[in-house]
């Protein structure tokens, strides 16, 4: 049997033998792999890129005390990006599972219609979720548009969801039963971050505090994305990925927020928007940042 | 001077007597059968999956566009799997017949060095020119002989943008910014006419003669010919024909008592290339769900079928449909089963921790719901309904219904299966305790949700189900969120389809208007539903509906009512000449701008016809129209015969339009006949 360990080190050496870069996870909070700088603001610009990496997720309203065996507050993700997407990309897709082990002949797979959205980043793609044996182990984007900006090459974003698709190798019916590295499992090495979490989110969070909190970050990355001059020509020193990690930090906030009932209907669609907002103003400004123009001008 | 012109197909057409497709293509068959050279053409665009729902669409628009080519040909075939659109032509020429186009020169009156420069540019001399009769007078043409093009040629030239021109409801870019859009990325072309590939490309792939087989159980490359290449898809594990799938999962369910679902069949026929049923099954224990909840799983979440047992219920198996052949080892049902079995786990789980709460204390956590952002919460949306559910007639039971009906949105099991809204909130209230006409009416309140969906179950469910929709239009229209053209995003059309349909079926006989309120846009919204479900859903002639519209429309009970005594007497001998009097009888009114308000006075009456008619109105006043029609109409025809409803004298002639506007008032309770559509 392989362990969860097994299975990420597996998926890493394939991705890396095609070319990507293994990045290690993101060290700011993020709902999703698709939000870590490595995706959401390498994906814009002219510049081929690959990456993989893996990327704890957490979505505070998914938790569950750690009593389902199928829903989890924070969750990893392995996170593949191939800029611009191959013309062979689905059957190097196909080579990852044959990687870990699974004999495609053997099994049933379908791509199913999914498209992705994603309105406080201004993003959305067109893909499948991948569905083996009717479990959806897998979503296939490729991307657009981010921070409301349409690509210039179009990306293909592999997410493997870890937990269940080792479940499914390990035939276990909780995440908590599969085995981490052998003689631990997942329930051992994790449950207690999701029991403490849920009860934090739901129960305990401070929400006047998480709202301060909420407008200082906001206020910064206000602050830094008016001093962003274009025009500048030492623009590229300007802290644009500080920036962004305030963005990260309000979406975080946010979705506490949500999960401890505290934000109001009217507040809602506002508070969406003021993140929507900042996302796409750091990715305008990193789009005029890093372009080739930029580029030109500086050697010059 | 004007440029030449040159005729366009048109025209063509013109100078050559065959045009009918019909007629072309037999002349073609009698040449290329002569010849032995009719030819067949395969084309495959091949993809990474396309969506299932819309491929059927785009295998029709596909067909239109190859035949907006007007190429000449016996038959046509489309045929789709996911990864792949077909088009297979049939009695193809080699080369169209060379044909000869009009080029328009100067007027006769030209001078004669614009008639020469003409024919020097055609590279002819002034007397090959002819003198042609046109609508605009004579002038200088010339027949210029045109080879016809071989059939390659044009395909090779059209294909790129018919392929490029298939439509689909989204599409996407691939290849870079400004790049070919199409529904998924196009990895492969075929394009063969007889032996020959149609050469072209379309978004960086060049058309061929390789095809692929099944992901997994077919070779990616084959090489393939008009002839054999249906023959070799089937070796790789693809059958083209979307008919032929269907039939071998009907067929290979036949022993199995699986429950209709021809939608999910239709799904499942597009989502595979070797479609092939498998059975499983699942712990009899979860049958203690709510089969509303195991079904939806089963058919929405993991696209099975659900089977029953012999008394037609619901049995502890499944039915999926792999996209592969076999499963020796058992993998593929034991997935499918331990994937069923979390969801059902799943299910359980919400209904469990569901019940923790009672839906009636949910209710102050709707203040978290938004219904719609200018309208607000769905606490807001739940009072406005708890006010109209009262409005509408409805008991204490409606009114527990209403408050009780959007609770289920802060359940977990809503917030998992969005589709069970209403069912499960029914559900949970009868489980816990509710009377039995609340529980139900929470349960259907959504109904009718298309028409041909039932109607809530009984009297208390429908004025819960009015009073969402009515809420819904309100607000909706009073934040100006108005549908237009094919934009209805938040299904307003159907909402208001709902209302007009319980309204009439289920003998509401109130005021529409009423509770419609005084919105005109909205007015004007229901006035078109109202007359769309009589006539499209109910099958009323249009002028009868105008008819008895014109006469009122907001109790709709009475409108049908009208509108039934009105089409059983229109097949009466004397119905249809009633109504162009009364026609004649509108048009006399309006030229003179008369709009009543007078007072008839009998002593001004012509004694004769005109005195007669009075009377006869006197006798028909109140009465049912059926019993009086036929006594009016000779009347009506004698007066019209006899009298000049102008008379000279001002009083006369005013008081006769006071006559005729009575007579109109008196019938135009039923309906305005001068609506309806007479051959006379």
């Amino acid at each position: 049997m392989q362990s969860f360990q097994e299975i990420i080190l597996k998926l890493k050496q394939y991705w890396a033998e095609r070319g990507c870069v293994i990045q290690e996870p993101y060290d700011t909070e993020v709902g999703a792999g698709t939000m870590c700088p490595e995706t959401f603001l390498r994906v814009l610009g002219p510049e081929p890129y690959r990456v993989a990496y893996v990327q704890p997720s957490r979505r505070p309203a998914d938790g569950r005390y750690g009593d389902n065996p199928n829903r989890l507050y924070k969750h990893q993700q392995l996170q593949v990006i191939l800029k611009p997407a191959p013309v062979d990309v689905i059957e190097q897709y196909l080579g990852s599972l044959e990687a870990i082990g699974i004999d495609l002949k053997q099994h049933d797979l379908k791509l199913e219609e999914d498209n992705w959205e994603a309105p406080t980043l201004g993003a959305w793609g067109i893909g499948w979720q991948v569905m083996l044996d009717g479990l959806e182990i897998s979503q296939f984007t490729y991307f657009q548009q981010c921070g409301g900006i349409d690509l210039d090459l179009v990306p293909a974003e592999l997410t493997y969801g870890l937990e269940r698709l080792t479940a499914f190798l390990q035939v276990k019916d909780s995440v908590y039963d599969i085995e981490w590295a052998p003689g631990f499992s997942y329930g051992f090495v994790r449950h207690a971050d999701e029991l403490q979490y849920s009860v934090y989110n739901f129960e305990m969070a401070d929400i006047e505090m998480l709202w301060k909190l909420f407008d200082l970050y906001e206020g910064e990355a206000a602050r830094l994305l008016k001093l962003y001059n274009p025009k500048a020509p030492d623009k590229k020193r300007f802290p644009l990925l500080p920036a962004y990690d305030q963005v990260l930090k309000c979406s975080n906030l946010f979705n506490t927020l949500d999960a401890r009932g505290a934000i109001s209907v009217t507040e809602r669609v506002g508070v969406i928007q003021r993140v929507r907002r900042m996302a796409v103003g750091v990715a305008k400004a990193w789009a005029d940042q890093q372009s080739a123009a930029t580029a030109a001008e500086a050697a010059q | 001077m004007k440029s030449p012109m040159v005729d366009d197909a048109a025209g063509t057409a013109a100078a050559d007597p065959v045009t009918s497709t019909q007629q072309r293509r037999s002349d073609v068959e009698t040449a290329a059968e002569a010849s032995g050279l009719a030819q067949r053409f395969l084309l495959e665009i091949g993809t990474e999956e396309i969506p299932d729902w819309m491929i059927p669409a785009a295998l029709e628009n596909l067909r239109l566009l190859f035949e907006k080519l007007d190429l000449p040909h016996d038959s046509l075939r489309l045929d789709a799997t996911p990864r792949r659109l077909v088009l297979r032509a049939y009695g193809l020429p080699l080369r169209l017949r060379d044909r000869e186009e009009r080029v328009q020169g100067p007027a006769k009156s030209a001078p004669a060095q614009a008639v020469a420069g003409f024919a020097r540019k055609q590279g002819v001399l002034p007397e090959d020119l002819v003198l042609e009769v046109t609508a605009k007078g004579e002038y200088y043409s010339f027949r210029k002989k045109v080879p016809g093009l071989a059939v390659k040629e044009i395909l090779a030239e059209a294909l790129p943008s018919v392929i490029l021109g298939i439509y689909f409801p989204k599409t996407m870019y691939w290849t870079g910014k400004g790049g070919a859009r199409f529904i998924r990325p196009i990895r492969w072309i075929v394009a063969l006419l007889g032996e020959d590939i149609v050469p072209f490309e379309v978004a960086g792939v060049r058309s061929g003669a390789l095809t692929a087989g099944h992901r997994r159980l077919g070779a990616p490359e084959i090489a393939v010919t008009v002839g054999d290449y249906e023959e070799r898809l089937r070796n790789h594990y693809v059958i083209l024909s979307a008919e032929e799938r269907r039939e071998k999962i009907v067929g290979e369910m036949a022993g199995i008592r699986v429950k209709r679902d021809p939608a999910l069949l239709e799904t499942l026929v597009y989502l595979t290339e070797w479609p092939k049923p498998i059975k499983g099954s699942f712990d009899p224990q979860f049958l203690q769900l709510p089969e509303e909840v195991l079904v939806t799983v089963m058919r929405h979440h993991q696209k099975y079928f659900s089977v029953e047992d012999a008394s037609g219920k619901l049995a502890p198996q499944f039915v999926a449909i792999m996209n592969t052949d076999s499963d020796p080892e058992g993998f593929i049902r034991r997935g499918n089963e331990r994937v069923l079995q979390a969801r059902f786990n799943d299910a359980r789980f919400f209904w469990d921790s569901d019940q923790k709460k009672k839906l009636a204390d949910r209710k102050p956590d709707l203040a978290h719901v938004t219904f719609q952002a200018e309208l607000g919460s769905y606490l807001e949306k739940t009072d406005r309904m708890i006010k109209l559910a009262a409005e509408l007639g409805g008991d204490a039971h409606a009114v527990r219904a209403a408050a009780l009906s959007k609770c289920d949105l802060t359940t977990e099991l809503v917030k998992e299966f969005t589709e069970l809204q209403g069912v499960v909130g029914g559900l949970y209230a009868r489980a816990q305790g509710e009377p039995e006409p609340v529980w139900q009416s929470v349960y259907d309140h959504y109904k009718p949700e298309s028409m041909d969906d039932a109607l809530p179950r009984h009297r208390t469910a429908r004025i819960v189900a009015l009073a969402d929709k009515l809420d819904t239009l309100r607000g909706s229209f009073a934040v100006g969120l108005i549908p237009t053209g094919s934009k209805d995003p938040f299904a307003l059309r159907r909402a208001a389809q709902g209302v007009v349909r319980i309204w009439a079926e289920g003998k509401f006989d109130l005021a529409l208007l009423d509770l419609v309120g005084a919105d005109t846009n909205l007015r004007a919204f229901f006035e078109e539903r109202v007359r769309y479900y009589f006539k499209d859903i109910r099958g009323f002639k249009y002028d009868e509906i105008n008819a008895c519209m014109a006469a009122g429309w907001s109790n709709l009970v009475d409108l049908e009512a009208r509108l039934e005594r009105v089409q059983a007497l229109r097949p009466t001998p004397d119905f249809e000449p009633l109504a162009a009097s009364f026609k004649r009888i509108r048009n006399i009114l309006e030229q003179a701008k008369f709009t009543g308000g007078a007072t008839l006075d009998p002593t001004l009456l012509e004694s004769g016809p005109e005195a007669q008619l009075h009377d006869e109105y006197l006798r028909i006043a109140g009465q049912p129209i059926e019993g009086t029609i036929a006594r009016l109409r000779p009347k009506i025809d004698l007066f019209f015969d006899k009298v000049l409803v102008n008379a000279p004298d001002e009083r006369i002639r005013r008081n006769r339009l006071m006559l005729l506007h009575t007579l109109r008032e008196e019938f135009s309770k039923v309906a305005d006949f001068s609506e309806i559509v007479t051959n006379s």
